[in-house]
């Protein structure tokens, strides 16, 4: 229940009410936005649960995560490497 | 970009599980890593993708109370069941609200009795039941942490906003951050991280978990649920122990911004207000702990439209849910796991929802085909 879904907002279709229609994994279907601080724009990503999109995804911020997630892993994976290759026994 | 294939990488996962390896054995052998993921969404990912498997024998994962199934005490159910046998009343629950069992069967037993009990995808279809159905009565069982609470308060206010007269909602909204203080003041558990919640998290933000590094000392970082998520999680919460810093960060920052959602939490004021104290299963009584309507929407409120019985009853015998819910007992390690509580006859509450510690382990940790396949090429 608590596992939202990322989708990408396809049209606002009633912006009085705060509606908008998105897509998840090639299923379409009506949310409301009218959690979101401001209104988002077709072709955004939102986190969608319960029928509300709950925050917006930035795609910049996503790319940064796993950059520094690969970086984290490859700093030790080097070491794993020179650590390997001693000959010191 | 794909988000989830993108989040699904085996070699950068590859490549965190060495990361994690060299940090947990960094300090010699005998210290030992014990992390509560709080959230039930990352206990599913967990087990799903066979995550504990991968980590070295000195780091554990244990799982929390975050899952607002789980939490539900057994009279709350009573009092839902109750209201959907009540004359014309249409009863709507999240489907996983379904299946938890009280002292008088669950709400799908109720249902079989020929009560009117819908499951619903969001509250605002509750309200379009209401809309279609203006001769009933249209009960919507709110429940869930800051996640779902604010959905609850803009049903109703748009329940206002059309002038319904034939809705209201049994609130059961409980927040995050009483049980988490509860487990760090339990003598039971000794943490050396939490991995906090991710999606409550777009909702308060980051600020309320500074107590938790501030005054507990306990490192916390929030995370996402992709299976890489969690690995760069517990490779922070090691990257912090090993320098000597204790902090709140935060892993999930494509989706959580450090100040929560404004916006959300206004709407939550408007509508809610804080309940002196509340029952969570297994946890007991915890003040402060949990929401309820205020004054100012007293006509969609369930508890205040009709006479319900209230009755706290007491967990049943058998059910160790309260222990796994703190992170003491692991799931395989309750008397009636897998034998008379399973997901089709469930005794406890952690066997129902998918979120919950017993179900995910139940359904997935006894198969770790995607951990022996992320594994294979580890050099620990
Ligand atoms: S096995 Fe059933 S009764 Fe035991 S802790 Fe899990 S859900 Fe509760």
């Amino acid at each position: 229940m608590c596992l939202g879904v990322p989708g990408r907002i396809v049209e606002i279709t009633d912006p009085a009410n705060h509606l908008a229609k998105v897509d998840v994994s090639g299923v379409q279907r009506t949310i409301s936005v009218r959690l979101l601080e401001e209104m988002p724009q077709t072709e955004d990503w939102v986190l969608v649960h319960v029928g509300f999109a709950m925050s917006r995804i930035d795609e910049a911020e996503a790319m940064l995560t796993l950059a520094a997630m690969k970086k984290l892993g490859e700093f030790y994976d080097s070491e794993i490497e020179a650590f390997d290759t001693t000959a010191i026994v | 970009m794909d988000f989830v294939e993108d989040f699904r990488d085996p070699a950068a996962a590859r490549k965190l599980l060495g990361a994690i390896n060299r940090l947990a054995s960094a300090g010699g052998g005998d210290e030992y890593f014990k992390f509560m993921e709080i959230c039930g969404g990352h206990t599913h990912t967990i087990y799903r993708h066979g995550i504990e498997h991968l980590l070295p024998n000195n780091v554990e994962l244990v799982h929390g109370p975050g899952c607002p199934v789980c939490v539900i005490p057994m009279g709350r159910i009573d009092d839902a069941t109750w209201l959907a046998e009540q004359p014309d009343v249409i009863f709507t629950c999240f489907g996983d609200m379904m299946r938890v069992p009280g002292s008088n069967g669950s709400l799908l037993d109720a249902k079989a009795r020929g009560a009117d009990v819908r499951f619903v995808y969001s509250p605002l279809d509750a309200l379009k039941i209401a809309v279609d159905n203006p001769d009933k009565k249209v009960v919507f069982f709110g429940i869930g942490f800051e996640t779902t609470a604010p959905s609850t308060a803009v049903t109703l206010v748009r329940a206002r906003e059309l002038g319904l007269s034939n809705f209201s909602v049994f609130c059961n909204h409980v927040m995050i951050i009483p049980p988490i203080r509860a487990i760090l003041e339990s003598p039971d558990l000794r943490l050396a991280g939490f991995i906090g919640p991710g999606h409550t998290s777009t909702v308060v933000g980051i600020r309320p978990y500074r107590f938790v590094s501030e005054v507990y000392k306990t490192p916390l970082v929030v995370a996402g649920f992709e299976p890489l998520d969690l690995i760069a999680s517990v490779a922070m919460l090691l990257t912090q122990i090993r320098e000597g810093r204790c902090e709140v960060e935060n892993q999930y920052s494509r989706v959580v911004p450090d100040r929560g959602n404004p916006a959300a939490l206004t709407l939550m004021a408007n509508v809610f207000e804080l309940r002196p104290h509340f029952e969570w299963r297994g946890l007991g009584f915890i003040s402060q702990s949990a929401l309820k309507i205020n004054g100012n929407f007293a006509e969609f409120d369930a508890e205040l439209l009709f006479d319900m019985p209230g009755v706290r009853v007491a967990d049943p015998k058998s059910c160790q849910c309260g222990e796994v819910l703190k992170g003491v007992l692991k799931p395989w390690e309750c008397k009636v796991f897998g034998t008379a509580c399973t997901p089709e006859t469930p005794i406890g509450t952690c066997m129902v929802s998918p979120e919950g510690a017993c179900a995910a382990y139940y359904n997935f940790g006894r198969m770790h085909r995607d951990a022996v396949k992320l594994a294979e090429p580890v050099r620990a």
